[in-house]
């Protein structure tokens, strides 16, 4: 039986429009909100890991009452138990790994998986953070896994990939790789609906990083455009005397 | 206030990008401390004429043959000074920058892309929008390639090696080889992609051959590797694929997706070749070419021949 944890984060969709409210911060209120692409995977490896060897599967996530929806996701594709950490300020990767770490240490898991990083801020950082603190093990970017006594992931390493033994206790985070996430069917569905997430109050550190503003992103001037396949003379010609490349 | 640069190592040498890390780390404050993770201290050998640094420290150890979060994290902490430290936004250095503040009980800052007034500002929601933060204290800030101006190489360095060692958690069972030789997309400085507009796998050889003249390494759109068995996953560039920084990227026959978008917006240069005047991709062009591949590639592929030669 093994016991573990998979850590879920709720973001705008990918094909949401992002806009800054008043010059300073990203208005959400009207944007759909959805699980991170890559913690689709995180979830699938962690009930692959499950089916293998038999265990449970926690999924956790942090934020307020809003992010119980993906929670509920989770559950419709096969999670056993829901964790929602109650937070609701800004929190710097310091504070949040902190939170998380306590989490994960009352679930008692043994292996954790998550996204190789989250759509909104694509940091990437929480994954080898939490297993720093945790004094565990961690590959990230997996894009394959076995299951023995051992993990084996394959991993991108030096720019080609490798096949890599890693011991338990670990946190692996997941690129998109070769598995195909599975769908929540009707039963699942009908469980999503029943059950029930379980809240944590966190003790959550003060955060050393501050948001000061956000912004929309420089406008690039905009671009030379040519008719035909013969302009690529041209272009050719530009990409070395005006973008000073090749 | 100390800061600390963690030299890019591919293959036991010194990536240009360190260069570009030292010249951030004097946008934050003075110069740095160069640390170089080895396991031959002449791969350090290659900072002594970087300018503009304290301090070179070679940290040699046998941990450094091969990437393993835990023992980089354990090994560098161990030779390097309290301060801020900066590394690159590669995909290795993000994650040991990662452990490296986990360490230390600090914050991360990843995919910098400008330093001003102590504010640190990176993309987020995939390049949507722009996110500035400061921080109270000594932070771990990880930089993205071709953004800043490296440093030039009229130094004079001395370089101190120092023994380190840390705890590896994983082991390496085989090395995958790849299905290709090619240069890996995250490791190009310039990329020629191919999307669904491609028609058939076959025709991305004309990619290949164009990316032979130049140096270049091939990519694709999801719907190019969703749609052919043939084009690899690790060829995927965008949200769900790889996130690239190149000099140059050529853009063939892909619409320009937001989630496309993602993994390249942010690179230098940026060619788009399409025959529909209104793809998204032309919006975000520098040079845009509003015509098939099939007539544009090759005029592409002799005129950068006659150039290179
Ligand atoms: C959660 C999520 C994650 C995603 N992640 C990614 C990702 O990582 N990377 C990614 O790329 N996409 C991603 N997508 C998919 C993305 O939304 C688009 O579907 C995809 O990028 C489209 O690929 P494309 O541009 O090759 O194809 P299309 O959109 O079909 O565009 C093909 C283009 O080729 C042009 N064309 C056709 N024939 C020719 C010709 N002969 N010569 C020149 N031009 C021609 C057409 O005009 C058209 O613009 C993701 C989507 C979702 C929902």
């Amino acid at each position: 039986m093994v016991n573990i944890a998979v850590l879920v984060k709720q973001v705008p969709d990918t094909n949401a429009k992002i806009v800054v409210q008043g010059g300073t911060r990203v208005d959400l209120s009207s944007v759909k909100m959805v699980m991170s692409p890559y913690d689709e995977y995180a979830i699938e490896n962690a009930l692959l890991h499950k089916e293998a060897l038999g265990g449970i599967v926690t999924a956790i996530t942090v934020g307020d009452g809003s992010a119980e929806k993906i929670l509920k996701d989770a559950k419709a594709i096969g999670v056993d138990e829901l964790i929602r950490v109650d937070v609701t300020q800004d929190m710097d990767s310091n504070a949040l790994q902190h939170v998380l770490v306590e989490a994960i240490q009352s679930v008692g898991a043994e292996v954790v998986y998550c996204g190789k990083s989250a759509a909104d801020t694509g940091a990437g950082s929480t994954g080898p953070g939490i297993a720093q603190r945790l004094g565990w093990a961690s590959v990230s970017n997996i894009t394959d896994i076995e299951f023995s006594s051992k993990l084996c992931v394959i991993a991108p390493m030096g720019g080609s990939s490798a096949k890599i033994d890693v011991s338990m206790p670990a946190v692996i985070s997941c690129d998109k790789g070769n598995v195909k996430v599975r769908k929540a069917n009707v039963k699942g569905i009908m469980a999503a609906k029943k059950a029930t997430v379980q809240v944590l109050s966190a003790n959550c550190p003060s955060s050393t990083i501050e948001i000061i503003r956000h912004s929309m992103p420089p406008s690039k001037p905009a671009g030379k455009s040519f008719q035909g396949g013969d302009s690529a003379n041209e272009v050719a010609r530009l990409l070395r005397e005006e973008a000073n490349i090749l | 206030m100390t800061t600390i640069v963690i030299a890019e190592i591919n293959n036991g040498s010194i990536q240009e990008t360190t260069k570009e890390l030292i010249s951030a780390a004097h946008s934050i404050e003075g110069n740095p401390v160069l640390i170089i993770p080895c396991s031959n201290a002449s791969t350090a050998d290659g900072a002594s004429n970087f300018e503009g640094v304290s301090q070179v420290i070679a940290a040699k150890s046998d941990v450094f043959g091969t990437y393993d979060a835990s023992a980089w994290a354990d090994a560098l902490d161990s030779v390097m000074p309290q301060g801020t430290i900066v590394a690159a936004a590669s995909q290795q250095s993000k994650d040991l920058a990662a452990r490296i503040a986990a360490k230390r009980n600090l914050s991360v800052v990843q995919d910098v892309v400008s330093i001003e007034n102590g504010e640190f500002t990176s993309p987020i929601y995939s390049g949507k929008a722009m996110q500035t933060v400061r921080c109270n204290g000594d932070a771990v800030i990880t930089v993205r390639a071709n953004i800043f101006n490296p440093v030039s190489s009229g130094g004079s360095n001395s370089v101190q090696v120092v023994d380190t060692s840390g705890n590896v958690a994983t082991a390496v069972r085989e090395m995958i080889e790849r299905a290709s030789k090619r240069l890996d997309v995250s490791e190009a400085n310039i990329i020629i992609s191919g999307g669904r507009g491609m028609g058939d796998p076959s025709n991305f050889s004309h990619l290949e051959q164009i990316a032979d003249v130049i140096g270049a390494a091939v990519g694709a759109s999801r719907a190019a590797v969703d749609t052919w068995d043939e084009i690899p996953h690790s060829m995927q560039v965008g949200q769900t694929g790889k996130t690239v920084n190149p000099n140059l990227y050529i853009a063939v026959g892909i619409s320009g997706a937001i989630q496309h978008l993602a993994g390249m917006r942010s690179s230098k240069y940026i060619v788009a070749i399409n025959k529909d005047a209104d793809a998204p991709i032309f919006q975000h062009a520098d040079y845009g070419i509003v015509a098939t591949w099939e007539e544009t590639l090759p005029v592409l592929k002799a005129a950068f021949q006659s150039m290179m030669a």
